[in-house]
């Protein structure tokens, strides 16, 4: 799960890492009050869950209070665009205003799971607040690179490793070990993910600050981390994965037309790629979960019908433990429910298949039965 | 022979008393499996359908000479399940449990290191040899006992998608295993292809991959150094969306890493036969099979 950066900073200030005064405003009253409190410059900062939201025209530092309320006037409520939205771009609904920061440094910090070495990486550059994979790429030399045993944790000589490697001195180096050793700690407590830092500053008066922050915490986390959950930006999430993630289904929204419906993340996925080999494009990935019920068939159906931009479902469950003809059942009765009219390819294995491919056949529905998935292929290439 | 498990192998369940795992116990005991003990904290002294429950690994191991374990608790109390039954010495631990946090199975993994047990999974479907021993929720009557093909995978149904097409072009297997869709696991490809390797029974192999992660990446130059026997590969997830876990924990592409098509490139060039599209894999099998026996 994904958090926003002023959420992030909410986690860092109560684990007593330093970063800028600011304050969130999500309407134009807020943000009048809030500049008029403020010494000038600020940092205008659009909050949106996805990445590059500086190229995007999302992030504005303003040197007089005037410039800063246009800016938080033009970022607030714009449709944000980058590399990470997609076209359609995601509405601004909240920004912060920070205030700004006399740098004299920018480095680069960030901490994730290598799982090649069932690790915590620490990975650090002296180029910060630049994209970090084209530093890595152009100038390998500069990133700084330390494993992290999980049950040794931080040790001295890797701190040292990586102030050294920075470059850092005096009382300087000793605030950067203490913040990394607490942001080591909070990378622990919150089942993160991934904790980045782009960029970490040095002020004129050798202070370090994180001025971004952006935290990801493991999902399969979320049961001990009741105040993450509370979190949760439910405005930046597709109405239809939302939906489908209420029903226990694992829904992913996809831009072709032909929705699929699939028991277990494996057989889903090449499910889909089955699909654009057939010459379409799979409109979802969908995984109604490795023992598929007719509830969860039902509920699958009416979720990819609510895609407009569906034409044809590819229905393909190996059943193992579930029977075929219950399946059939639930597929014809929910197909029945939804009032469906689009074409249905449907694909199952498993015990009864014989009688679940009957009552598919005698039910005058418009479902085509495919005997493999190489017949499956060609009934979806002509829908 | 086979890998991992056979007709010797005497099981316990870890979460025996949960309705998951009471009923996949009987699909387990149905297929031939020899279960002898479940274990549930609070419960010891009780039977469930004539199966002994113990408090702890330790004495259920003490009592019936159980040697490997089938782990089906809920997420929060899984990854200590797996160190009670490292801490009690079992040959092999196969957890199913799905939803395990990773931080739980990064300290998981660096505290079995030096151990003598084997752990499958976690988020996995588990591990057959057919005709002896099935430790997983897999439905046991798509496979054919016999060999001579063994599977590994990352997956579940796609798996007994594989399995199905095999039986059903005449070619039976040796062991199948689902090393799982974590992004932190126990027994990795490598693992099971070593074993494959020197199992006699074993004459080839079936590697199924998806995207995330460099785990095929590596296995493909492992077998290109180390493998006498033909390999066929497949991955799931050409068409899947960057930075989007697709259902699995580890399925996903992150920072341009872990695509499907890195790793068909990998396996082509370690000399991998890949299959391009599921509806041709056990035809592609069977010819690569054919020839190479």
């Amino acid at each position: 799960m994904k958090i926003h950066e002023y959420q992030a900073k909410e986690l860092f200030r109560k684990a007593e890492i330093p970063v800028p005064q600011g304050a969130v405003c999500r309407t134009a009253a807020e943000i009048s009050d809030t500049i008029a409190k403020m010494q000038m410059p600020v940092a205008v900062k659009a909050q949106i869950l996805a990445g590059g939201r500086g190229k995007g025209g999302g992030v504005s530092l303003a040197r007089t209070a005037e410039a800063a309320r246009d800016a938080a006037g033009r970022i607030l409520g714009m449709q944000l665009v980058t590399r990470q939205t997609g076209e359609a771009g995601t509405r601004v609904n909240t920004i912060l205003i920070e205030q700004g920061v006399d740098i004299s440094r920018e480095l680069y910090l960030s901490m994730l799971i290598d799982r090649e070495h069932a690790a915590i990486v620490i990975i650090a550059s002296q180029d910060g607040g630049m994209d970090i994979e084209t530093v890595a790429e152009n100038t390998p030399e500069r990133i700084l690179k330390q494993r992290i045993n999980p049950l040794l944790g931080l040790q001295g000589y890797q701190l040292r490793a990586l102030t050294g490697g920075l470059e850092l001195t005096g009382d300087t180096a000793k605030s950067f070990a203490q913040i990394l050793r607490k942001l080591f700690a909070l990378f622990l407590h919150y089942d993160c993910s991934l904790l980045e830092i782009n960029p970490l500053v040095v002020t004129g008066d050798g202070e370090i600050l994180a001025l971004d922050a952006k935290v990801d915490i493991d999902s399969n986390a979320l049961f001990r981390h009741p105040d993450i959950v509370a979190m949760h930006d439910s405005d930046e999430e597709d109405p239809l994965e939302a939906a489908a993630a209420s029903h226990g289904l694992n829904y992913i929204r996809l831009n072709g037309s032909i929705g699929s419906m699939v028991n277990g993340a494996g057989l889903a996925m090449a499910t889909m790629d089955l699909i654009k080999q057939a010459g379409v494009e799979p409109a979802n990935f969908l995984d109604v979960g490795g023992g598929a019920s007719a509830e969860m068939v039902e509920s699958g159906f009416r979720i990819i019908l609510q895609d407009p931009n569906v034409r044809g479902i590819f229905i393909n469950i190996f059943g193992g433990i579930l029977r075929c003809d219950i399946l059939a059942e639930g597929v014809v009765a929910a197909a029945k429910k939804t009032g469906l009219s689009l074409p249905v390819v449907v694909r199952m294995e498993g015990t009864n298949v014989e009688e679940g491919r009957k009552i598919l056949a005698d039910s005058g529905l418009n479902l085509s039965n495919a005997t493999d998935l190489s017949h499956a292929a060609s009934l979806l290439a002509a829908i | 022979m086979a890998i991992f498990v056979n007709r010797e192998t005497r099981v316990l369940v870890q979460g025996i008393t949960g309705k998951e795992g009471l009923f996949h116990t009987e699909q387990c005991r149905n297929y031939g499996t020899t279960i002898v003990a479940g274990v549930t904290p609070g419960k010891g002294g009780q039977s469930v359908n004539g199966i002994p429950v113990f408090n702890s690994v330790a004495a259920a191991c003490r009592e019936t000479g159980a040697n490997a374990s089938m782990i089906v608790v809920p997420p929060p109390f899984a990854a200590e399940a797996i160190l009670e039954a490292v801490d009690a010495g079992l040959d092999l631990v196969v957890c199913i449990t799905e939803g395990i946090p990773v931080l739980d199975m990064l300290r998981v993994k660096n505290a079995m290191k030096g151990s003598r047990t084997r752990l499958i999974g976690p988020n996995c479907p588990g591990i057959i040899t057919p005709g002896e021993c099935k430790i997983g929720i897999m439905p046991g009557p798509i496979h054919t006992p016999g060999g001579p093909v063994g599977v590994v995978s990352r997956s579940g149904t796609l798996t007994y998608e594989v399995v199905h097409q095999l039986t059903g072009q005449g070619l039976g297997q040796t062991t199948c295993l689902g090393i799982g869709g974590d992004p932190i696991n126990g027994t990795d490809f490598i693992d099971c292809l070593r074993a494959f390797q020197d199992d006699p029974e074993t004459e080839a192999v079936v590697m199924v991959g998806e995207i995330g992660g460099s785990a095929e990446e590596e296995a493909s130059a492992w077998i290109k150094a180390n493998m006498s026997k033909p390999v066929v590969g497949f991955i799931a997830g050409l068409t899947a969306p960057p930075g989007r876990r697709m259902g699995h924990a580890g399925a996903i592409v992150s920072g341009g890493k872990g695509t499907a098509a890195a790793k068909l490139k990998a396996m082509r060039e370690n000399g991998i036969h890949v299959c391009e599209s599921l509806g041709s894999l056990g035809r592609l099998c069977r010819e690569v099979f054919t020839k190479a026996t």
